[in-house]
């Protein structure tokens, strides 16, 4: 049994117009998303701004009321779940989010960010044993006892996300959301801290949904990819998979988008045309027609099913595999 | 921390220096003092009017008026009510008292109903309860002191469950202390609403955009996340952090307060400072005017000093050197 099931999950937030009107429409930031997560596996999200990839995190940890759908983690659904014991079941999924100033409390020291987990699920018993329990979880995450005292202004960013990741690892969650953990952190850092995930994942068999706008960060983490647009998923696979062979013509469009070391790289960057639609009016048919450098007639009127079309690789799209051609030795663009 | 308290005392210093020095300038500026007046009087010879002004220095530039006025302060004598014909120091501290009283209970009866109802109103946000806040808000803001003072003057004629006017009954002092205390509160309460009631909609709606800002806040959705319940995010997440703007104000509501108190005063017939600086000033007794001006910068730079204390009592990031 998968460790976390979602299925067909949609967020839907009504859109209010002025005072006076009701609502009559609503933002589809999620829309019909189904997938699962294998107890320690890490499972990548990717898609630009806008595309509903930290709703679909939050609403997963009923931060965010889903509108429809069932999450079921160890087979419980978690959409069902209510005041005390969905409070209690909390201790099984935890978040870490993307910005380290912004989500620790200014007014605690690090030793009560930490322990406030422990309290709240009651799991030391003691004085000794819950400071014990802080300083392990400190050095698990690479930060030192001494820290315990301080505020988190004292910190940097790297240090303040090894705080927040200290916070989720306290209650000893079976799966957590990274919602861009490393998307505000410099370079340098973004790479301790997704090693640091990866290490704490081997020890002790932890679950990501890992959440990122940059295919080259998940890659490296994760095992199998999804990839969203508009609030849904338009293709899944292995990481290798998606990044060597791209079937949805938005992937492909992504992954050009990734710098490469080499300098004679004859990869060309897809441009795609225009701007992200509107998630209140998403477009009929295929949703990414009006982008799609390959759209046919029937992209504008068809919605593509969500199919099969390599072993364990889904795409959403009707010219799944057709690779776009792109003008042979076009003037060098610059990026849109 | 201690050399910081000594440091904002000694601040106090020159700032009162220049209060009073600026004071005293604005006074001999308009023509006249005290005993101008008298000398339309036939029955007062022009020879005693002359022999008070030179008592009081009157008849000297307003510069060694001031100098005599500040050594005296140094002494702790804060000159001679004219007027009064009593010295200044007897007549102040009786109405600088009363208008603490009246401040303080103003500012407690402000912050106890504002704070619970601003996080009331954020916490039930767009609900019928914060509309109604809003509303309320809205009202105290828009009615001006003057006009809440002689409603409420009306009021109390009107229905006499109040006294109209004054700091105690004419027989207070034939009263036992138990029914002194109570004749005291009886008369302060009227116009401790009315002085609360513009600075209360003022920091209900400050409390409610704070409170909203920090329930916004990410480290708020994090403790949800952790499984801890609602009113203790509220309580220790989200409104420890919204009220550091709340303390910084806390220093310009008593500012509000003594401005306001002025006003209450004078139409409520309050026996406080506003009320003595304002007959002070137009009777011309300028020690006096002085005497209050100093004393109500007094009150006013210790309430910004306590309310910098608070903010550094509060919140761990602010240290003071």
């Amino acid at each position: 049994m998968s460790l976390l099931e979602v299925k067909n999950l949609k967020v839907h937030f009504p859109v209010k117009h002025g005072m006076f009107s009701r609502t009559h429409e609503f933002v589809k930031a999620v829309d019909d998303v189904s997938f699962a997560i294998e107890p320690g596996e890490t499972l990548g999200l990717v898609g630009e701004s806008g595309c509903g990839k930290t709703t679909l995190g939050r609403a997963i940890v009923r931060l965010v009321e889903p509108t429809a759908g069932n999450v079921l983690l160890d087979g419980e659904d978690v959409t069902r779940m209510n005041g005390s014991i969905l409070r209690a079941r909390r201790r099984k999924f935890q978040i870490i989010f993307q910005d380290p100033y912004g989500s620790l409390n200014p007014r605690m020291t690090v030793e009560q960010i930490v322990g406030e987990a422990l309290d709240i699920h009651k799991l030391t018993d003691s004085k000794p044993a819950r400071q014990k329990r802080i300083t392990e979880l400190l050095k698990a995450v690479g930060l030192d006892a001494i820290y315990a005292q301080r505020y988190p202004h004292e910190f940097s960013g790297g240090q303040r996300q090894r705080i927040g990741i200290a916070r989720a690892l306290a209650v000893e969650p079976e799966l957590i959301i990274c919602d861009e953990p490393v998307s505000a952190l410099d370079v340098s850092v973004q790479a301790q801290i997704i090693n640091l995930l990866r290490d704490l994942q081997q020890e002790r068999g932890i679950a990501y949904l890992f959440i990122a706008h940059d295919l080259a960060v998940v890659e490296h983490i994760s095992r199998r990819v999804m990839v969203m647009y508009l609030g849904k998923i338009v293709e899944t696979a292995d990481a290798k998979a998606i990044i060597r062979d791209p079937q949805h013509p938005y992937t492909q469009a992504l992954i050009s988008a990734i710098p490469e070391v080499d300098p004679e790289s004859k990869r060309q960057r897809i441009i795609l045309p225009g701007d992200v639609p509107s998630p209140i009016h998403p477009p009929g048919g295929c949703p990414f027609h009006p982008r799609c450098p390959i759209a046919e007639e029937r992209c504008r009127t068809e919605v593509p099913a969500f199919r099969e079309v390599a072993k364990n690789h889904f795409a959403a799209c009707h010219l799944a595999g057709t690779k776009i051609d792109l003008p042979r030795n076009p003037a060098r663009r610059e990026a849109v | 921390m201690w050399s910081y308290v000594f440091k904002r005392l000694l601040h106090m210093i020159p700032l009162l220096l220049g209060v009073s020095l600026l004071t005293f300038l604005l006074m001999s500026l308009a023509p006249g003092n005290y005993y101008t007046a008298l000398l339309q009087n036939p029955q007062i010879s022009p020879d005693t009017v002359a022999r008070l002004k030179a008592q009081f220095h009157l008849d000297q530039p307003w510069y060694v008026q001031y100098f005599y006025w500040l050594k005296n302060v140094v002494r702790g004598d804060f000159g001679y009510s004219m007027a009064y014909h009593i010295p200044a120091t007897s007549l102040i501290v009786g109405r600088l008292w009363n208008t603490f009283l009246l401040s303080f209970f103003a500012l407690i009866i402000a912050w106890g109903v504002a704070i619970p109802l601003g996080i009331w109103a954020a916490v039930n946000k767009d609900s019928w309860i914060d509309r109604a806040c809003s509303l309320f808000a809205f009202v105290g803001l828009s009615v001006p002191d003057v006009l809440l003072s002689l409603l409420a003057l009306w009021f109390a004629a009107a229905t006499g469950w109040f006294p109209v006017g004054g700091a105690q009954s004419p027989l207070y002092d034939f009263l036992p202390s138990a029914q002194q205390f109570w004749d005291r509160a009886h008369h302060l309460i009227l116009p401790a609403i009315v002085l609360a009631a513009s600075d209360l909609a003022g920091i209900m709606r400050r409390m409610r955009s704070c409170l909203l800002d920090t329930l916004r806040a990410e480290y708020v959705t994090a403790a949800r996340a952790r499984g801890l319940g609602e009113g203790w995010v509220v309580y220790k997440h989200a409104l420890r952090n919204a009220i550091n703007p709340l303390l910084t104000i806390f220093g310009y509501s008593l500012a509000a307060l003594l401005s306001g108190a002025f006003i209450v005063e004078n139409i409520m017939a309050w026996p406080g400072l506003g009320r003595l600086t304002m007959e002070a000033f137009f009777a011309k007794d300028s020690y006096l005017v002085v005497d209050c001006v100093v004393m109500a910068t007094g009150l006013l730079v210790i309430g910004n000093f306590v309310a910098d204390l608070l903010l550094a009592w509060s919140d761990p990031r602010i240290r003071l050197k």
